[in-house]
Parts: structure tokens; C-alpha cells; sequence
């Protein structure tokens, strides 16, 4: 009994993956459970496991490629089993595509104004016949056309919304690897429909899975990234990376947040000379007693966020979520991006705990080890560039979360201080509130209540 | 190949039958003396006397029960509807008698029966009597239903249904009666439960049964004449129905229409509009149309009833429609 492998979802997000290495030959016996390749996801790399016991028989896609989740990868079947039905069209290997949308995270957050923004597309297109059903549209975002993007799951995007396609065409567009998205339908309503995928020249339809181009040496490094980028393109004066997983899913989700969410900003400077005072007070305890400014931080946003439920909650479109507890999202820089892993339950957490956690987090985030488990359910996030010397900036919301605080960097500075002016170490922080959750007031209340807690370190071991 | 009408081609299978098993019988209204409404039983009372051939009063519960009694005890009836708008009076039997007797008796008594008569609309014949009652009895777990469309089909499914162990419902048509086809002299039966391929095509389904099989045929002409080849199935038996033949023509074609006689709510073509979104879901380049009877009572007027009607018009039109021309 042979065994299909799939691309598979190995992130509540993941829309595609890209294979950065195969742990088998073809040939290999494997178990299930054994590991088979090791797969870039929109934001680490995971282990894609084999779901059958047999002979690694076929590889379907190279090293380096990128494929949708659900695709046809591989096949495991035993030495003499005849696997050609499974293959398909043999040499072209073409992946059929059975979404797999068990995951339901995998399309909140983006569904919403992907269906708003197919009525639009749809109205855009209605003009049927007469636009010419091979006029590719021209895509309003930037996409790199030697990017394959194979599914209409891989293209839907905020800017595109979903093409309306019948399942045959959707099919056949996954099969011979035809973006949908630079396709016009010649349907009702502009549904794209066989004729119209069967209209796409040959030379454009890329059969099976695409071969990624190969990179041409260019005069300007692209930024060193965790796993080597595609260089599409190279120019005198550029180079034209593809996009990461990672990089595209940044994008999608800060567009989301940027585009809908009624942003504004709260801003205030902090004294730190307490919060200074009992760092160095801990520090000379030992060296297992050191922490982080920004740990402390962690403690008292995730201290005040309890006091204020109000700040603490998701925007669910219909309805708002308060919570009761304090997941708290902690944005890491990472080589090609950031990611936000999470500390859980943070409001209930020793400092030593915060501390001791967000270190191991940051570690492995840089690593790109964390699993999807510690990435996804924050309630409230923390975004810190004081590291870098930022006085102060905005963050942006990592929806459907309603605020995030920016905190920027401890400095000295002239302050009045009861009418005389005196040198003392300030931060500032930025809070970015969803209008549609948080008010000004609300919000104001909250800062209130975390400037005391920093400024009276104390009141965090009260 | 002789060219026999439908009427003689289900004469033939009755006669037979009967010559072939001395437990087969033939009762209903008129079938004996007046040689049947339709002359389907045309000469069989001469051949096999009052004992094999048997009128019956105006009592369709009745003669229906009768019907299933002597099946259970070891005779073959063929029991005549004069028309299936009759046979509603005669439901209770059909549904509750013949269709649960095996069921309910642990497996002790077959019921061997066939039911058979017109079905569905001929020519003005008005709201009471120009209905297809297919889904009704479809819908029924122990009975089989066949429709055939063609003089051959009728005869090979009426022979299977004679010989089948359970009982079978035969839907004939008034206007097909006077239809004709080849038909082998030879013997020969069509096994119930397999569709036919009328038409073959690769550009669209067409699936129907029964008397729109005549209706498809023209449409398929028609289209044929505008360059569109239209694959069409007909089912022949409706349950059991033949989903793999169905299914092969769909994934061929990519999209299907449906065309019945009776209403659209709950119509049998709605069963097989749910086969082919079950296992055709990925080979659709089109959502499944269907041609039915408007959903209202079966007007008497000529130009209402006919507005009424399926026909190769309204068929036509779903094809390109699901073909995205015109």
C-alpha cells in the first residue's frame, strides 16, 4: 500500500513550504514517524514526517523549492509496487493539490477581507468575453513572476482576494502550474473556467513543479539569511531577491493590520532610575539573579494588562475577546525577519521565569527552531528596538490582537525633577491601540498603570 | 433486427415470462378482456386464459394487496396500474407491504412482484394525471424502480424485473407506447441496475430516463448540429442506481445537466446532482443544471402544459449554459 507525501500544514498559518532538505534518498526504508525532510514554513523550519512504512520511492520536488501545502511531494510505497498511477504524469510529476484546510487558523484572519476583496475583483472582471481570456492581469502587488505560485491558496492574497474558479479549473491550473491570479475569467461572474486555464499558452504554464532559477553571482549581497534566498533577477544597481516564506507572511499580516485596523498611538517617557537601581541591586546578587530591562518590562506590562482586560483582548470581527490571562508576544529580530514568540500565562510568572523564558525563546527564534505551539496565541505583544539605540517608534498590531508597546531605548536625560533640572535615565514607550477595541481614555488608563509599576519596581514583587 | 413498438415490446416480455414460469400472472384493470387500456396484454388473455390473465374491479389497494399476498406465497404477479395516478391509492401496499415484507420477516418471504403501468404526463390529461411519480417510489429502501425509454430497454428490464426475487416498479410512459426501436427476437435481458450510453460525447453530460431519453435524443441532435457533443446517459433503472457510469461520463465531460419529467424539488435528478458533487467535485468546470417540469400543477391548457414540460428547448439551453456559450 503506497503512501502519499504531502506537503502538509506544519504551521496554523502555512500556505506553502519550502523543502530546504531531504533527510532520505530516494531508496531509504522508512517508518512512519521517521523523519524525511526538513521544511521552511511562513516562520520556521520543521521536521515533515512520513506517514507510511515502506521505500522513499520518488522525490517529487528538489531541494530548495516551494510548493502549496497539499501538494504531492513524494511517495512511499514498497520496492515492487508499481507507483505510476500515483505520479501522475510521470516526468512532470505534476502535484495534485488536495487543500487541506483542517487547520482552521490557517484562513482566519486573512478570509475576512479576502471574501470582501473578491467582490471587488469580481466586479473588476466582469467584463467577460471581450477582454480576451489570455490577457494576463497585471498584479497589483509586486510578484516576482519567476516566484511559482501554484495554487489559488499560495495567491490569495489581501491585494488579489480569491479568484472565483471552478474546482476542474483549479485543478488543472495546480497541475500544470498556472497562477490563477494572472488569469481573467471568461465564466459568469468572471469565474475562471477550463478554456480560460486551457488558453494559457504552453511556454507560460511551467509543468509540474517549477524549477527555481538559478543565482546569478551579483555585484550586491543579498542581506545574509537563515536559508540561502533566491536571487531572481540582478541588475547594475540591484539584485531581486524571492521572497522568504517568512518575508511573505510579514507582508500579509502587517498589510492586514496597516490596511483595516483604525490605529493610534500613546506615548509616554518613563523614569528608569528604580527599575536601573534594582537591576544592579540584583546583578551584584549573582550572576543567576541578572535580568533584562526588558524582562522587567515583560513583568510589568503582563502585570498591568490584568489590571486592564480592556487592553488585553483579540478583535474577532464580530465580537471582541477580553482575556483573563496574559499571553504576552515578545518580537524577535531574526536574520531574514521577526517572529513573536510567546510567553504564556506571562502575568503569573516570577521575574526570574520571564526572564529565564524569553532568553531560551530568543535563542531558539533565532535559530528558527520554535515550534507553531510557541508562536501563535499571544493576547498582547511587546515590540523592543532600544537595543538599537531607538528613542521611540510605533509597532505595528500582530492582529487580532488590539495593542502593542514599542520600547525604546533607556537613555539619559535632562529632566526637571522638583523645579531643578537633573540627569536621569528615561525611556519611552508607544503603545498602539486598535480603535475599534481599545479608547484613548482606556488606553491612557493602562499606561498610567504601567508607568507606576516601572517607575515603583517594587509594586511587581507586591 | 425487427422494429416492434414499446407497447409490443412489453407484450413480448409478459408473454414471455409467462410461457417461460407458469407462476407468473398478469392482473389489473382491463387487462383481460378489454386487452389492457394501452393493448399492452393484447392477445395474452387468448393464449393463457382467465386463470393467468385477471381483471380486476376498480380497487388498485386491493388488487394490489392481492398482489403481494400471492407473492408471498410463491406466485410471480405482474400487477397493471392503468396509469401510476391511480397507483397512489394503492401506495400503502407498494410501500408498506411489498417493501418491508422481506425486511420484516427476518428474511422468510420474498416478494417477487412487479408493479407496473404509465407514468408522467401525456397530452392534456390535466393536474391529476400527467404526474411522474419516480422520486416517491426511489425514495423507498426494498423496492426497485427501472424506467426504461427506449422498445428494447422495456422489454429486457421488464423480463429482469419478472425474475428479479423483489419487487419492482416499471415506469412506462403513454407517449412511448407508440414509439418504436429494434428489438432483438432472440432472448435477452438488460440487468437492472446499468445505465445506458445513448450518445456518446466529450462535451457534456447529459443524464436522464425513462420517457425524456426521447427528449434528450433531440436535444442531442440538436446541439450536434452546433458542434457540441453531448454525452448521454440514460440511467435506465433508478434504484439501484448505476453512479459509476454516471461519474465516468462526468470526469470525461465536466459538467452535466439532468433532465427529468417530474418536479424539481426533491426530483431524483437532485440524487444525482449529489453523486456527481460527491465524487466529480474536482472534474467540474460548471455547477450541474437541471431540466424539469415547472413547479407547479400540470396545467390542462395546451400552451400552459407545454410551457410546462421539459423539453429539447429548455435541454439545449441548459447544455450551453453549462457549457459557458451563448
Amino acid at each position: 500500500m503506497a503512501t502519499k507525501v504531502f506537503m502538509e500544514a506544519l504551521s496554523p498559518t502555512m500556505e506553502e513550504g519550502r523543502l530546504v532538505k531531504w533527510l532520505h534518498r530516494e531508496g531509504d526504508v522508512v517508518k512512519s514517524g521517521d523523519t524525511l525532510a526538513e521544511v521552511e514554513t511562513d516562520k520556521a523550519i520543521m521536521e515533515l514526517v512520513a506517514r507510511g512504512d515502506g521505500v522513499l520511492r520518488k522525490r517529487l520536488l528538489g531541494e530548495g523549492e516551494t510548493i502549496a501545502v497539499g501538494s504531492l511531494i513524494g511517495v512511499i510505497a514498497a520496492n515492487d509496487e508499481n507507483i505510476d498511477a500515483l505520479l501522475g504524469g510521470a516526468a512532470s510529476a505534476a502535484p495534485i493539490a488536495e487543500p487541506r484546510v483542517d487547520s482552521p487558523q490557517a484562513t482566519t484572519g486573512q478570509g475576512d477581507a479576502g471574501e470582501r476583496l473578491t467582490g471587488g475583483t469580481e466586479r473588476a472582471t466582469a467584463s467577460p468575453r471581450s477582454a480576451g481570456a489570455t490577457t494576463p492581469a497585471s498584479s497589483a502587488h509586486d510578484r516576482p513572476d519567476a516566484v511559482p505560485s501554484i495554487t489559488p491558496a499560495a495567491t490569495t492574497g489581501v491585494e488579489i482576494g480569491r479568484a472565483k474558479t471552478s474546482p476542474l479549473a483549479r485543478r488543472l491550473a495546480s497541475e500544470r502550474g498556472i497562477d490563477l491570479t494572472s488569469l481573467q475569467g471568461s465564466g459568469p461572474g468572471g469565474r475562471i473556467v477550463k478554456r480560460d486555464i486551457e488558453s494559457v499558452v504552453p511556454s507560460e504554464s511551467r509543468p509540474g513543479v517549477p524549477a527555481p532559477s538559478v543565482a546569478v553571482p551579483s555585484p550586491i549581497a543579498p542581506p545574509a539569511q537563515a536559508a540561502p534566498p533566491i536571487a531572481i533577477s540582478s541588475g547594475g544597481d540591484h539584485t531581486d531577491v524571492a521572497l522568504t516564506q517568512i518575508r511573505k507572511t510579514i507582508a500579509r499580516r502587517l498589510a492586514e493590520s496597516i490596511g483595516p485596523v483604525p490605529t493610534f498611538y500613546l506615548t509616554g517617557e518613563f523614569d528608569m532610575e528604580r527599575v536601573a537601581d534594582m537591576r544592579s541591586a540584583m546583578a551584584e546578587l549573582g550572576d543567576g539573579y541578572k535580568v533584562s530591562f526588558n524582562d522587567i518590562v515583560l513583568k510589568a506590562v503582563a502585570t498591568a494588562l490584568l489590571q486592564h482586560p480592556e487592553c488585553n483582548a483579540h478583535w474577532l470581527g464580530d465580537s471582541i475577546r477580553y482575556f483573563g490571562r496574559v499571553h504576552l508576544g515578545m518580537a524577535v529580530a531574526i536574520p531574514d525577519g521577526l517572529i513573536t514568540p510567546v510567553i504564556f500565562d506571562a502575568h503569573a510568572k516570577r521575574l526570574s521565569e520571564i526572564a529565564r523564558e524569553s532568553r531560551d525563546l530568543a535563542a531558539r527564534a533565532r535559530d528558527r527552531r520554535l515550534k507553531p505551539n510557541e508562536y501563535t496565541g499571544s493576547t498582547f505583544s511587546v515590540s523592543n528596538l532600544g537595543m538599537f539605540g531607538i528613542d521611540d517608534f510605533t509597532a505595528i498590531i500582530n492582529p487580532p490582537e488590539a495593542g502593542i508597546v514599542a520600547i525604546g531605548a533607556i537613555e539619559q536625560k535632562p529632566v526637571a525633577v522638583d523645579g531643578a533640572v537633573v540627569v536621569r535615565r528615561r525611556m519611552r514607550i508607544t503603545m498602539s491601540c486598535d480603535h475599534r477595541v481599545i479608547d484613548g481614555a482606556s488606553g491612557a488608563r493602562f499606561l498610567q498603570t504601567l508607568r507606576r509599576l516601572i517607575e515603583n519596581p517594587l509594586l511587581l514583587v507586591y | 433486427m425487427p422494429v416492434i413498438t414499446f407497447r409490443d415490446a412489453l407484450n413480448h416480455a409478459i408473454r414471455e415470462e409467462m410461457q417461460r414460469d407458469d407462476r407468473v400472472f398478469l392482473m389489473g384493470e382491463e387487462v383481460a378482456v378489454y386487452q389492457g387500456a394501452y393493448k399492452v396484454s393484447k392477445g395474452l388473455l387468448q393464449e393463457f386464459g382467465e386463470m393467468r390473465i385477471v381483471d380486476t374491479p376498480i380497487t388498485e389497494l386491493g388488487f394490489a394487496g392481492v398482489g403481494v399476498g400471492s407473492a408471498m406465497v410463491g406466485l410471480r404477479p405482474i400487477i397493471e396500474f392503468m396509469t401510476w395516478n391511480f397507483a397512489l391509492l394503492a401506495l400503502d401496499q407498494v410501500v408498506n407491504s411489498a417493501a418491508k415484507m422481506l425486511y420484516m420477516s427476518g428474511g422468510q418471504f420474498n416478494i417477487p412482484i412487479v408493479f407496473r403501468g404509465p407514468n408522467g404526463a401525456a397530452l392534456q390529461l390535466a393536474a391529476q394525471h400527467s404526474q411522474a411519480w419516480e422520486s416517491w417510489l426511489v425514495h423507498i429502501p426494498g423496492l426497485k424502480v427501472v424506467a426504461p425509454g427506449t422498445p428494447y430497454d422495456a422489454k429486457g428490464l421488464l423480463k429482469s424485473a419478472v425474475r428479479d426475487d423483489n419487487p419492482v416498479i416499471v415506469l412506462e410512459g403513454e407517449m412511448l407506447y407508440n414509439t418504436k426501436g429494434e428489438v432483438p427476437s432472440e432472448e435477452y435481458v438488460v440487468p437492472i441496475g446499468e445505465a445506458d450510453l445513448k450518445r456518446e460525447g466529450d462535451h457534456c453530460s447529459l443524464i436522464t430516463w425513462g420517457k425524456s431519453v426521447l427528449v434528450a435524443l433531440q436535444a442531442a441532435d440538436q446541439l450536434a448540429k452546433e458542434g457540441i457533443r453531448v454525452d448521454l446517459v440514460d440511467l435506465r433503472s433508478l434504484r439501484p442506481m448505476d453512479v459509476a457510469a454516471i461519474v465516468k461520463s462526468v470526469r470525461k465531460t465536466n459538467r452535466a445537466v439532468v433532465l427529468e419529467e417530474g418536479w424539481e424539488v426533491c426530483g431524483v435528478g437532485a440524487q444525482v446532482v449529489d453523486y456527481i458533487q460527491r465524487d466529480c467535485f474536482d472534474d467540474l468546470d460548471a455547477p450541474v443544471l437541471r431540466v424539469t417540469q415547472a413547479d407547479v400543477p400540470m396545467p390542462y391548457a395546451k400552451n400552459l402544459e407545454r410551457a410546462a414540460k421539459p423539453d429539447v428547448a429548455k435541454t439545449v439551453a441548459a447544455v450551453k449554459r453549462v457549457m459557458y456559450v451563448e
